[in-house]
């Protein structure tokens, strides 16, 4: 079996080499970039504006369990039933089982990231139940029995042609470059999944601790459709989604907006509290909101990286990102890609696992500098090396630094080495760039800098 | 003032004349160098692996000889970063935290030294050619460098500089990360040298050697002739 | 024990020990904002609105053009009448929910009309041609409608039908997202309606090659009439 630091090895040098996917990347991500700047110059104080979201969101995650109490408590007195999953496997049988006790067949699901956390497309699949994605994207890739590309942009790395083939596979449609078409191909499909759908599936972009509601941020208008036809709707979220008050979201539906898509406001943000209530006319006559920890708790007890746990998911650290760039989505082969993914997946997943993400990374900081809520992530990244290594040393690693630390605190042995170096390199020159090369790791696509005649310790001697 | 100079281990073997370029300088100006010949290395490279205990037996060295210093100017923005911003944090709690502290508080970048510092903008060099300059990621986003430099350049004679579009982008060395993951770095150089060969300058220059060294590798490997050079040799031209 | 306070013991013991709030360890700004010092703030760092109504209406005017909403000013209930009846050739079937706004518009059509007061069949409220509702609120600073299942007419008449059409006051007009908020507050905090949203122009998608689309899934136009 290979393991994930195999596996992301071969896909990284492969899709680094991919010069059409990187140009791809670039091109979805070039008009973001535009438009998200100019978002944000239209803030009058876009870095006041940052520090209050991350000030809102340390105060949510430090004082979770109280606002996590009042959230449940104030969705529970409007009827909403709250269910507590500690993993994986328990949010997946209280899912499971709404949908079994409400008889209930097919399953229309708009974006759910913990969704993918927890594997519930499969799950559902394998006991019968019909699932369809609506948004946009993600019907895309579950047509294609892929993962999302980017926790945002889930369909990012296609073009228009691949799209129009795949429907034409899988729906039987006519062949059409015309994303216009290509979008109402699938309007069509799922205008009828959402009428005769039993179960709707959502997410929560956050959690109102003051009024117990879910907010939900969409283009497409594909989760209002979902939180109101279906007779069951079922929110997952992880617990870490809360703000404390419902005005919060007067700075952060605009913040979401800018960072994670370059536009003023999303075109529908909803807020969900209750099942249909007695004085309206239509939604779910039930709704159940499953509280999903897998971990999180783990990272919260790290109060080193406890702002991980500040994330809103707007993807901002992806798109700036100079290795999600190179690398693509698919590589990480985790349900948050990119700086974020990085910095959490060890501590969801398992920090042996998975450390190799953190390694993977110049630590350029260009995250750091646009996350909104100001999460700490390319020092995280540098704290999961650390803690990997306290965790479980690598020998071969330990003996590299235990002779590196040995020159580089002996003058004398250092200037032996350096002359050993000048020795050897014209009998590199031999083995320069090929297997046999030790410096292979540079030599591969790099020349070798030389050792200068004279280094800068033999100037400054000389001088004397 | 009395400089104490640090001058990073791959500066010391394969750019000494950015070294020399900075003595001259800061002698030109007056000051007199101090320049501790036992130390090498920052410990940077155990430290961004993880080998934090590692790392503090070669930083130790240096808060040590340091501590004392005037003032300690560096040759480099991403040793500089080590020194400012992670020495503080890789000491906390140690008996060496205080002198870390102190060390951090007056070191400087080389070219912050001279704008933030010495309040000089203008060498008198002169350098004919056209350059496009990248920000190292340390200098810039936990240094803060961004105009220091280029307040620099814009003083130096018949030099044109070209921005790129991707100066801010990292360049890919990233230290170890440039040979554990050779494929990924190497990508990102090629943006890099891509888009500071649109600019249509001759010069990639940088007040980072690390990064340039990298490069520089690619550059020459793909056998292109642009040609990189760091920001103090630039200082030092006439 | 449940599983709630299994997670909500984990969450204690995880926070016994304090982190320090981001931003504060290298420059010393200022302390965790209380939610009376935060609230008056959040509007200053906001995208500017003007001062007066003219100015809301203007911007909310250019925020309609960027977003492909048509708003339209109206001066009288003849003149929204009048738009309306001339936008209706082609219709067969409308929707609607009964107000003040809506009640002086819906009838004069002469049209089938299904009406969500007393709930409705989903596949005939597909079959509408239009959704026409109140509002809370405008917002002028993004362009927004403010809706609610109460103001109009449940969760899915402003988003089924391929043409969503609100009717709205002056009045109605807010310059900014948090005073929005405050409405909201301020009208429903005894006993909030289970469904808000604030719709901010017709639906879209960039999935394709981030390329724009209107009409993903929701309607495909969105008509703003001010009185």
């Amino acid at each position: 079996m290979t393991t994930p630091v195999h596996q992301f090895h071969t896909d990284a040098n492969r899709a680094a080499q991919d010069l059409q996917q990187r140009a791809q990347i670039q091109s979805a991500l070039s008009s973001y970039e535009t438009a998200c700047e100019a978002r944000k110059s239209a803030f009058r104080d876009w870095e006041s504006a940052r520090q209050t979201a991350a000030e809102i969101k340390w105060d949510a995650v430090n004082h979770l369990d109280q606002h996590l109490r009042e959230f449940a408590d104030k969705l529970e007195s409007r009827g909403t039933q709250v269910h507590w999953a500690s993993n994986e496997q328990q949010a997946r049988d209280i899912i499971l089982e709404i949908i079994r006790s409400n008889n209930a067949h097919s399953i229309i699901k708009s974006k759910v990231m913990t969704g993918e956390e927890i594997h519930i497309n499969e799950a559902l699949e394998k006991a019968a139940f019909d699932v369809v994605e609506s948004d946009l994207g993600e019907f895309i890739v579950q047509l294609r029995r892929e993962a999302p590309y980017h926790f945002v942009f889930p369909a990012m790395h296609l073009k228009r042609g691949e799209i129009s083939e795949l429907f034409n596979r899988e729906l039987g449609t006519a062949l059409t470059e015309d994303p216009e078409e290509l979008t109402m191909i699938a309007r069509r499909v799922l205008r009828d999944k959402y009428i005769t759908a039993d179960v709707g599936i959502s997410g929560a972009n956050f959690a109102i601790a003051e009024t117990g509601m879910i907010s939900i941020t969409e283009n497409e208008g594909n989760a209002r459709l979902t939180c109101a036809l279906p007779k069951v709707h079922i929110a997952l979220l992880g617990i870490e989604k809360v703000l404390p008050r419902l005005r919060d979201l007067a700075l952060f539906l605009p913040m979401l907006a800018t960072a994670g898509a370059g536009q003023a406001l999303t075109c529908y943000n909803s807020l969900y509290g209750g099942p249909r209530q007695p004085d309206e006319c239509d939604g779910p006559e039930e709704f159940h909101v499953v509280l999903l920890d897998n971990n999180r708790t783990q990272l919260l007890a790290d109060k080193q990286q406890r702002d991980a746990l500040h994330c809103i998911r707007c993807g901002a650290c992806l798109n700036v990102c100079p290795i999600y760039r190179s690398i693509g989505g698919h590589t990480y082969g985790t349900t948050y890609q990119g700086p974020i993914g990085s910095v959490i997946t060890p501590h969801l997943r398992g920090l042996q696992d998975w450390k190799h993400l953190s390694s993977a990374s110049s630590l350029c900081g260009a995250c750091t500098q646009v996350c909104p809520v100001k999460i700490d992530l390319h020092h995280h990244l540098l704290h999961n090396r650390r803690n990997a290594v306290i965790d479980k040393p690598v020998w071969r690693e330990k003996l590299q630094f235990a002779i590196f630390r040995s020159v580089m605190n002996r003058p004398k042995l250092y200037r032996f080495c350096v002359r050993i170096g000048r020795l050897m390199q014209p009998l590199h020159r031999l083995v320069d760039g090929t297997r046999l090369d030790p410096a292979r790791g540079w030599t591969q696509t790099r020349k070798l800098p030389r050792i200068a005649p004279q280094t800068f310790k033999d100037f400054w001697r000389n001088r004397k | 003032m009395k400089v104490t100079l640090f001058i990073p281990c791959f500066i010391d073997l394969c750019h000494p004349n950015v070294g020399m370029s900075i003595v001259q300088i800061l002698e030109q100006l007056g000051h007199t160098i101090d320049y501790p010949e036992e130390l090498t290395c920052c410990g940077q490279p155990a430290f961004n692996s993880g080998c934090w205990d590692e790392a503090r037996d070669v930083a130790v060295k240096v808060v040590e000889r340091l501590q004392d210093a005037e003032v300690i100017v560096i040759a480099s923005g991403s040793c500089g970063a080590m020194l400012k911003v992670f020495y503080p944090e890789l000491f906390q709690k140690t008996g060496c935290e205080q002198a870390a502290k102190s060390v951090a508080n007056k070191t400087f970048e080389f070219s912050d030294f001279l704008v933030t510092k010495l309040g000089v903008t203008d060498l008198g060099a002169r350098f004919p050619a056209r350059v496009t300059f990248h920000d190292g990621c340390h200098g810039l986003r936990e240094l803060d460098l961004k105009q220091q430099p280029r307040t620099l350049l814009s003083h130096v004679r018949d030099l044109e500089l070209l921005e790129m579009s991707e100066a801010e982008t990292c360049c890919g060395f990233g230290g170890t990360f440039s040979t554990k993951f050779p494929m990924i770095s190497s990508a990102m150089g090629d943006g890099k040298c891509a888009s500071a060969q649109e600019t249509g300058a001759e010069y990639i220059v940088s007040n980072d050697s690390s990064c340039l060294m990298h490069l520089q590798g690619l550059l020459d490997r793909q056998g292109k002739p642009l040609k990189t050079i760091h920001l103090a040799e630039v200082l030092t031209s006439s | 024990m449940s599983e709630r306070e299994n997670i909500l013991g984990r969450i204690r013991e995880a926070l016994t020990l304090s982190a320090d709030v981001p931003g504060h360890k290298q420059n010393n700004l200022l302390q965790v904002v209380s939610e009376e010092e935060a609230a008056p703030h959040i509007h200053e760092w906001l995208p500017a609105v003007g001062e007066t109504i003219e100015d809301g209406l203007a911007l909310f005017a250019k925020n309609s053009a960027e977003l492909k909403t048509d708003f339209r000013l109206v001066d009288s209930l003849e003149d929204l009448n009048a738009q309306i009846t001339e936008m209706a050739s082609g219709w067969k079937k409308i929707a609607t929910h009964s107000g003040e706004l809506t009640d002086a518009v819906g009838d004069k059509l002469g049209l089938p009309v299904c009406s969500t007061d007393e709930g409705y069949e989903a596949s005939d409220l597909e079959s509408c041609d239009v959704g026409i509702t109140q509002c809370d609120c405008l917002v002028a600073q993004t362009g927004s409608v403010l809706v609610t299942a109460r103001s109009a007419g449940g969760r899915a008449l402003s988003v089924l039908p391929p043409h969503h059409i609100v009717l709205a006051q002056r009045s109605q007009l807010l310059p900014d997202l948090p005073a929005a908020f405050a409405l909201l507050e301020e009208r429903y905090a005894s006993n909030y309606p289970s469904f808000i949203s604030l719709i901010t122009g017709p639906s879209r998608t960039g999935d394709i090659e981030r390329i724009l689309v209107l009409g993903a899934h929701g309607p495909k136009q969105l008509t703003v009439f001010c009185l």
